[in-house]
């Protein structure tokens, strides 16, 4: 191959019977320069420690006599065995809030969709304004409102004689297992509750944003081919919506899942969701390896269902 | 559900559509024959898409009545309505493929034959081989296909079709125009066309109606509306007009009126001059002009501007008075004229139309006496 006697000293990849190449083959350094910060950024804090957790679940020991890397993956049999029902608990009320988050996200991101100019930026800041609270604060704020005495909601139903609402939801929550003693703040309802409006914002972003590009002009089109508004619903606007929906879906969900916080304020010792369980091991049992290995089997288990959730919407379809 | 017969006529009786801030239908009566390819033609802001959207079901008329046959509409809502549209957008379904595009209407309807009827309409707009694709994935041409075969595949009693050429190329839209003739004769269905573009007009529609300002200028056949418009707008809207400030100056003789424009003796045929007029604007269309002294009236003047069109040559001639005839003269081998040359130009009686002087000269632009 005569292309052979010209060869650039560049390492010229097989690309096949060519014309000599005269133009020495440039890398062009700027993309790698830019996605730089980011790539460290995720090196630094996201794969080091990865594989810290990763490498502590694998050792053997106490804190007293230090801790030896064996490899020995027993820990997470023993982690599964102990706190399966946690974790079942915690994708459960996880699901739950994010079901509940959708139902009163997605009319509330409709709407705001459907106004016009300001009206439509007031809503949006109204969805954001919880974020300039801590969320700590937040979900502190829901105790004070739902406690039996002295609560906010139940004092101000109790002046306007309506007292009685408080108490008998707190019965059907009972009634319905869903709170063990007729309380409504330390039941599971309440941590659901917190769940739910801790990461309704994150619902209603991406709903928005998907409603807001929807053209009103096929919405316009299915009527005029005989679909009821209900239909149009269901084949046009639900459909073009389900980018957000997932990716709503999954803002919501996978945060929820490992929620520490709402069920510790909320909830009683039957809510314990999976996170509160690595915090006290990592921070109060400090048995290291078994709260890395509870971590590593809450991320497979919430990768394992978004992969298959996402493959199941088929987003990759959707324009 | 083949329902009603497709030739029923649609009628709008004292229709009118009131916007907070304008009006942008006024009152008006129309009424479309079944079958017919019919074009709502006007300038933008003239009312025609609001007419149209009101007959769809997606505007609400503020007065008057919607009839289809003996069918009172007007309180049905659009999806109620056995009436399709065409959207200028196309607002082609994207998640859609191409025949599900075509088969939403039938289905929503319950007809079980959705899937085959749909094949069927794409074998008729000559798009079978895309079915199976996403609107996304097609040309500008073919979506306006596929749209239109998502509204004729429901056989509606009318199809109104809104600017649907007006995202095409030029060559495209010629081609269309062909095609939306022969596939409104084929399956028979009124076709309501809504339209800026005269000639797109013109060379589909049976009738037009001509808007301006929110109510119907004229409503006729296209030859009617070319050579005996009934306002200076539909003369200068429709093709080019040259239009002549004149006086009628006696009475008729052997069915020819004398008249006068810039102190040149005309004549005009007696039965295109309205009753009793006297100031009228004398309209005479650029190829009714002719180099020469071959027609009655004549008129001198100097060539100041030719422009070689090969099918044509279009001359703009100064009068003695500054304003300036547009000629077409057809390339049929009669002598052409240079730049600067005096010439005559002459037409014959009746190949005019004359209309009252009252009227804004400049109404739909055009070349208008000074």
């Amino acid at each position: 191959m005569a292309d052979l006697a010209v060869a650039p000293p560049v390492a010229a990849p097989a690309r096949g019977p060519s014309r000599p190449v005269r133009r020495r083959r440039r890398i062009s350094w700027v993309p790698y320069l830019l996605l730089a910060p980011g790539l460290l950024w995720l090196v630094v804090f996201f794969v080091a420690p990865m594989l810290t957790t990763l490498s502590t679940s694998l050792q053997e020991g106490d804190v007293d006599n230090g801790y030896v890397l064996t490899g020995n993956p027993d820990v997470y049999w023993q982690a599964l065995q102990a706190y399966w029902p946690q974790i079942v608990r915690s994708l459960m009320y996880a699901g739950i809030a994010t079901l509940l988050s959708l139902a009163l996200g997605y009319p509330l991101a409709y709407f705001i969709a459907s106004r016009r100019g300001r009206s439509k930026n007031i809503l949006l800041v109204l969805v954001i304004a919880p974020f300039f609270t801590s969320f700590l604060i937040r979900t502190m704020a829901w105790q004070s409102l739902l406690a039996s005495d002295g609560g906010l909601v139940r004092k101000t139903l109790g002046g306007v004689g309506l007292g009685w609402v408080y108490d008998d939801f707190g019965h059907l929550l009972q009634l319905l297992h869903l709170s063990p003693n007729g309380e409504i703040l330390y039941s599971p309802w309440a941590v659901v509750w917190g769940l739910t409006y801790n990461f309704l914002p994150f619902m209603i972003l991406p709903l928005y944003t998907s409603l807001d590009r929807l053209d009103g002009r096929l919405l316009e089109a299915a009527g005029d081919l005989y679909a009821t508004p209900r239909q149009t619903f269901r084949h046009v606007t639900w459909p073009l919506s389900l980018p957000g929906v997932v990716s709503g879906t999954l803002l919501t969900f996978i945060p929820a899942a490992g929620d520490y916080i709402n069920s510790r304020l909320l909830g009683n010792t039957n809510t314990v969701m999976i996170g509160q369980v690595i915090d006290s091991q990592f921070l109060r049992v400090l048995d290291y390896p078994l709260a890395a290995a509870l971590s590593f089997l809450l991320l497979a288990l919430i990768v394992a269902m978004v992969f298959i959730y996402v493959r199941r919407a088929g987003t990759e379809e959707l324009v | 559900m083949a329902g009603t017969r497709a030739t029923e006529d649609l009628r709008l009786v004292q229709i009118s559509k009131e916007f907070e801030t304008f009006t942008a239908v006024q009152p008006m009566d129309l009424t479309v024959p079944g079958g017919s390819f019919f074009a709502l033609l006007g300038p933008s802001g003239c009312g025609k898409t609001t007419t149209l959207r009101m007959v769809a079901g997606l505007e609400a008329p503020t007065t008057g009545r919607i009839h289809i046959g003996a069918k009172d509409i007007t309180a049905t809502k659009a999806y109620q309505r056995n009436v399709n549209t065409v959207f200028q957008s196309y607002a082609l379904f994207p998640h859609m493929t191409v025949l599900e595009n075509v088969a939403f209407g039938l289905k929503r309807k319950g007809d079980s034959a959705a899937m085959t009827k749909a094949r069927q309409t794409l074998d008729l707009v000559q798009l079978e081989q895309v079915a199976t694709k996403k609107p996304a994935q097609l040309s500008g041409g073919m979506q306006q296909r596929v749209a239109l075969a998502r509204a004729i595949v429901n056989r509606p009693d009318v199809l109104l079709l809104d600017e649907p050429l007006g995202a095409l190329d030029l060559k495209l839209r010629r081609q269309m125009q062909i095609e939306l003739k022969r596939i409104q004769s084929e399956v028979g269905i009124t076709f309501i066309h809504v339209t800026h573009d005269q000639e797109e007009a013109m060379t589909m529609a049976d009738t037009i109606a001509v808007m301006n300002k929110g109510r119907i200028e004229q409503l006729g056949d296209p030859a009617t509306l070319y050579e005996k418009p009934a306002s200076t707008f539909v003369a200068n809207f429709l093709g080019q007009s040259n239009l002549l400030r004149a006086q009628i100056t006696g009475a008729a003789v052997d069915g020819v009126m004398p008249a006068s424009t810039h102190d040149h003796d005309v004549w005009v045929a007696a039965d295109r001059v309205p009753d009793g007029l006297r100031d009228v604007w004398i309209g005479v269309r650029p190829e009714k002009l002719r180099l020469g002294d071959a027609g009655r009236n004549q008129i001198k003047g100097q060539v100041t501007d030719a422009s070689f069109t090969g099918v044509a040559t279009q001359y703009l001639v100064a009068m003695p008075w500054g304003f300036e005839l547009m000629v077409v003269q057809q390339n049929d081998g009669s002598p052409r004229a240079g730049v600067g040359e005096n010439v005559t130009l002459s037409w014959d009686p009746g190949h005019e139309f004359v209309l009252d002087q009252s009227q804004a000269e400049d109404a739909g632009s055009g070349l208008v006496d000074g």
